[in-house]
């Protein structure tokens, strides 16, 4: 059996979905970051795949991954230095504790 | 390839870098504000110089100059240096930060320019994430519990969000092999009705994106982030994203639907139709909820996720008649407009009064007629505006955006939209009560800069201009949208 674009794509979606599931369901900031960066490297994988399959003359895809992870590291960093001044001012990265605005 | 067509994001750039290098030498905080308003009118000054040229693809297609682009990007220009006039005495409270504070501003707004002219789904990307990053960093600016607060909310919302258009673009280009709209536009023309409906990875494609572009312009059920990020955020940058960031989101998305997805005819159907539930489940949420906030600045955040969903029932009467309809495209533009002024008004004066007593609770503003009567009517203008009545400015954007809808068979949205609009009416006149009719708890004037007070004379007289002579503008929205290049 050789490995197809379906292969990639079902690796990707399960990735997807489980890093979404664990944005969701986690209570820590930090494991949420992590859990975000799990879906955007989903969407990498299939961006890679399909170009590697649909358009193989053209780097579209990868030159498109390229770029999301530059924006990926960016947001990571940022989100990185939030999570520091917030556990500065109350001593906790836990989200349910987060909770001084409501509705 | 012409740089000169790139000279007002070039200028930008430039500025943004040279504030936070003058930050580093220089004591005199206030020479920042006049190098970043000088850049932005240099920048402003280049976009008026092209604007009625011939489109212009530029960077292989990545980047469309057209006046679509021209007028958002002069949109955005002016709404930035109202953003850093009433700044100057927020940030005059800051002991540290000053250059990043206007460098962030100057550089979210060169996201916000390139979103619109954007032409490739690679360029959308990057120039959406550049204007998002900005605005996480400046909504935590404040370093205080509520304002970390919101930018961690932020950063998290808004990096699922991202991921989810990420993902939806990568289907969108798996199943049209290019990620360019124009070409993508090709591509989907040339399939079958019946292949198009039966490829549920495109579709879903589509509708990722669309939950993507979604949290951008608080369109609900993707506005959890837009009440709690309004209210910790410093509130010159609650201005910045409730008119910059929002406005852009709607750039972005009339661009890639209408270029890219506008036919054949059973798409723009199916998207059509789901921006007109977003929109009617929006205005309704979005006003019911506002009605029993007693913070102004959440008061507004629910209003703007009303407004919101009123633009998208333009979105919703394109994707109706995708072929014929500029003038869905124009009174879009001409709403956005509309609301940026009202909105701009009315937060100025939130910043003005939040500056002297420290609170944004809407029984602290009793009495502001006798105590700032010029406030207190810039106030009630901005919310007369928002509501939709005349002679302002957001009576003829309603007209224009309801009227379009209803010649597009949307009658039962416009219904719903009035009914809204007569709710809305309820919790925009409380606020106009409580300034004029009860009595002032505390005593004394409330001051304000010279700065604030010039920003708020432009907003006010962009309204009542609006108003009472919109000719100008719509011309300017329709030459804008029938030169929509690509």
């Amino acid at each position: 059996m050789s490995l197809g674009l379906e292969h990639y794509l079902v690796l990707s979606a399960a990735l997807f979905s489980i890093g979404l599931y664990g944005a969701l369901t986690k209570r820590s900031a930090v494991v949420i970051l992590m859990s975000i960066e799990l879906m955007l490297n989903a969407a990498n994988i299939a961006l890679v795949a399909f170009s590697r399959y649909i358009v193989p003359a053209l780097l579209t895809g990868q030159v498109f991954t390229i770029f999301s992870i530059v924006v990926a590291a960016a947001e990571a960093t940022v989100g990185l230095a939030i999570i520091m001044a917030i556990y500065r001012s109350r001593e906790t990265i836990d989200t349910t504790k987060i909770d001084l605005m409501k509705w | 390839m012409n740089l000169e067509l790139l000279l007002p994001e070039l200028s930008l750039l430039i500025t943004a870098i040279a504030v936070i290098m003058l930050d580093l030498f220089t004591e005199r905080k206030g020479l920042l504000t006049v190098v970043s308003i000088a850049g932005l009118a240099i920048a402003a000054g280049f976009a008026i110089t092209m604007w009625g040229t011939a489109p212009q693809a530029i960077f292989n297609n990545m980047l469309a100059v057209d006046n679509y682009a021209l007028f958002f990007k002069l949109l955005f220009l002016g709404i930035a240096v109202l953003v850093i006039l009433v700044s100057v005495d927020y940030v005059s409270k800051f002991a540290r930060f000053h250059g990043e504070y206007h460098a962030l501003v100057l550089l979210a707004t060169l996201g916000m320019m390139l979103m619109t002219a954007a032409t490739d789904l690679i360029s959308i990307f990057v120039a959406l994430e550049l204007a998002a990053i900005s605005f996480y960093v400046l909504v935590g600016f404040l370093k205080d519990k509520k304002s970390t607060e919101a930018s961690l909310k932020f950063v998290l919302l808004g990096g699922v969000a991202s991921a989810v258009l990420l993902f939806g673009m990568a289907l969108t280009f798996g199943f049209t092999g290019t990620t360019q709209l124009p070409e993508i536009a090709q591509v989907i023309k040339g399939m079958s009705t019946q292949s198009l409906l039966a490829n549920p990875g495109l579709i879903l494609g589509l509708v990722l994106m669309i939950a993507g572009f979604g949290f951008k312009i608080a369109a609900v059920p993707f506005h959890m982030w837009v009440p709690d990020v309004y209210e910790g955020a410093p509130t010159p940058i609650t201005l910045y994203l409730s008119v910059g960031s929002k406005v852009a989101g709607f750039a972005v998305i009339l661009r890639v639907f209408y270029s890219a997805f506008a036919l054949p005819e059973p798409l723009s159907l199916d998207w059509g139709m789901i921006f007109a539930i977003l929109g009617a489940i929006g205005m309704t949420l979005g006003n019911v909820v506002a009605i029993q906030q007693a913070n102004i600045k959440r008061m507004l955040a629910y209003s703007s996720i009303a407004h919101a969903g009123y633009i998208m029932i333009g979105l919703a009467a394109i994707g109706l008649s995708p072929t014929t309809d500029t003038l869905a495209q124009s009174s879009i533009l001409f709403y956005v407009v509309a609301f940026t002024l009202a909105d701009l008004a009315a937060f100025i004066t939130v910043i003005a009064v939040s500056g002297k007593l420290g609170s944004d609770q809407i029984s602290d503003y009793a009495g502001m007629g006798k105590q700032a009567p010029i406030l207190a009517l810039a106030l009630s203008l901005g919310l007369i505006s928002l509501i939709g009545l005349p002679p302002t400015a957001g009576f003829i954007a309603k007209f224009y955006i309801f009227s379009d809808a209803v010649s597009n068979g949307l009658l039962w949205l416009v219904i719903i939209a009035v009914l809204n609009s007569t709710i809305s009416a309820y919790y925009y006149l409380r606020v106009v009560k409580v300034m004029w009719l009860n009595e002032p708890v505390g005593e004394g004037k409330v001051p304000s800069s010279f700065t604030l007070r010039l920003a708020l004379a432009i907003s006010c007289l962009g309204i009542l201009l609006l108003g009472i002579a919109p000719d100008f503008i719509i011309k300017l929205a329709e030459m804008a949208t029938s030169m929509f290049g690509f």
